[in-house]
């Protein structure tokens, strides 16, 4: 049972959740960029949370389904057709052996996943079937997807109830303006000026062109440092905010290097990476400074809510 | 000594500000520590040259009015009273062959004019010398290392390459390292090995860790 990559796609590659575990070796967990919709389409289709799917960019790729599965789509808003009929987002559906499904992007967001039921069975290396790009091992064969690969999945795909409660609101990337960015201090947040401290939450930032899933470089006002003493390289997260030599930031995010050596001022909040990692280039935005407390309890109630997506969909499975 | 947040789901230690064996020797002897005796959500440490990032999945942990925070803090904190710090002089030494031919090395000529040394006498000062692998980053199996002598000390390239070849040996400052795959790069490139530095599919990926003595071998 596989699915045929009819046409690539710009950037089509295998994710979970992440490789964790092995960030000591230099190998950093590789996840999804938008852990929250990818989660949302396995837990739709009844997946583990973690279960391997697709995530793609745009231009999408063009698949064709070679055996009957069902599938999810969801992520950013994309323009999704099963044999040139639409078919909605958020949804799992069937598909049957010969069916095609394209896929294009409509006004918002960058990355949109693609799961099946079952997930994608690629080899599991090192606890993970994501995809290490800068190493080469991973996903499907530790690379981008290419036309004409398999990738084979595992269930023909459980029973779904032809209506299942519609996904909450909150569990889908909020793109509409104005978009605000949360974020706690970082280890270096004391560098900066209380100027550039100000400015940091009340000037717009976005979200610069040269920016892919490794880092987001951001455009925006200069921030000002009180202390340019080099760093030793150190801890980094996917979400740190690092302030770069010339006063601009960059966001490090799911491609990140393990380790890195410039200040890192802030951290995105866990609930607001997903959004940030939909926001394509060019778009603006606010950062909203709040304590690490705070932003746990978000997390928490973030936790729920996916709790209560399942609790809804096994009682209307039966 | 500080411990402050990385985000809601890692924390670092910092010892100190400096690249020193004896900063990195603790660094290393927490991170044993945490993995001999992980607390609840703990998903990893990283050793660093003065510091250790420690990861953990803060949702393990129930919502309390003290934070995720703190209570990792407390358990860290736990760890580090009880820390004994290994000296890393007994760890294991790993010989490199290295190529420093200047099909291998394409930024040695240049280095040795600028220093106004000879080739042989570069070679010979950088493998006179044993390096400690202070910490792995950068790319999987990328460890670096220190510190050369200061009188064949070399900055990195002003404009990073966009492709260096895998196996290359590169120094940057005091440090020096080796691509374990091709990647772009901005350190100086020496010579290069053959060696396999990472394999995903070996019990140990990385041919390197934190605290491993090297020795670099002319072939």
């Amino acid at each position: 049972m596989s699915i045929l990559i009819r046409k690539p796609g710009i950037r089509t590659v295998v994710r979970d959740l992440g490789r964790f575990g092995h960030m000591a070796a230099g190998i950093n967990p590789t996840g999804a960029m938008d852990t929250l919709s990818a989660r949302v389409v396995n837990i739709l289709l009844g997946n583990s949370d973690n279960a391997a799917l697709l995530e793609f960019g745009f231009p999408a790729p063009e698949i064709e389904f070679e055996a009957d599965t069902a599938f999810c789509i969801g992520g950013s808003a994309v323009d999704a057709k099963l044999n040139n009929v639409p078919v909605s987002i958020w949804k799992p559906r069937r598909a049957s052996a010969g069916d095609i499904l394209t896929l294009s992007p409509t006004s918002n967001g960058s990355f949109a996943y693609l799961a099946v039921a079952g997930g994608f069975d690629v080899p599991e290396v090192l606890g993970s079937r994501t995809t290490n790009l800068a190493a080469g091992f991973g996903g499907h064969q530790g690379r981008l997807l290419a036309a004409g690969d398999r990738l084979s999945f595992r269930s023909p795909g459980q029973s779904f109830p032809n209506e299942q409660p519609a996904l909450g609101y909150s569990l889908r990337p909020q793109l509409a303006d104005p978009v605000r960015i949360r974020i706690t201090r970082g280890p270096e947040y004391h560098r900066l000026t209380a100027l550039s401290e100000q400015t940091l939450t009340t000037e717009t930032f976005s979200v610069g062109q040269n920016s892919d899933p490794m880092g987001f470089r951001l455009t925006g006002p200069r921030i000002f440092s009180l202390d340019e003493t080099e760093l030793l390289s150190s801890a980094a997260t996917f979400g740190t905010v690092q302030l770069l030599p010339d006063g601009g930031l960059a966001v490090l995010m799911s491609d990140h290097q393990t380790t890195g050596g410039y200040p890192r001022i802030a951290v995105v909040a866990a609930v607001d990476l997903p959004l940030l990692a939909q926001l394509r280039p060019g778009r603006s935005f606010t950062f909203e400074l709040i304590e690490t407390l705070d932003a746990e309890r978000l997390l928490f109630d973030r936790e729920q809510s996916l709790r209560f997506l399942k609790t809804g969909l096994r009682l209307a499975r039966g | 000594m500080r411990i402050v947040p990385l985000g809601e789901s890692a924390l670092v230690v910092e010892f100190g500000r400096e690249i020193s064996p004896e900063l990195n020797d603790k660094a290393i002897a927490l991170a044993r520590r945490l993995n001999e005796k992980p607390f609840p959500g703990f998903r990893e440490a990283v050793p660093c040259y003065a510091s250790v990032g420690i990861y953990f999945d803060p949702l393990v942990f129930r919502p309390e009015d003290k934070s995720v925070f703190e209570r990792v803090y407390t358990e860290v904190e736990a760890r580090l009273n009880q820390l004994s710090v290994r000296s890393s002089v007994a760890s294991r030494l790993i010989e490199v062959p290295v190529d420093f031919s200047d099909a291998a090395g394409p930024d040695l000529a240049e280095i040795c004019e600028i220093l106004s040394i000879t080739r042989d006498r570069f070679i010979e000062t950088y493998c006179g010398r044993e390096y400690r692998v202070y910490m792995l980053g950068f790319l999987p199996g990328f460890a670096y290392m220190g510190e050369l002598d200061p009188s064949i000390a070399f900055p990195r390239l002003p404009t990073p390459r966009l492709r260096v070849p895998r196996g290359s040996v590169g120094i940057a400052g005091r440090q020096t390292g080796i691509y374990p795959a091709e990647s772009p790069g901005g350190w100086r490139l020496i010579g290069r090995t053959a060696l396999e530095l990472f394999d995903a599919n070996r019990a140990e990926p990385s041919l390197f860790s934190p605290g491993d003595r090297v020795r670099f071998v002319a072939v």
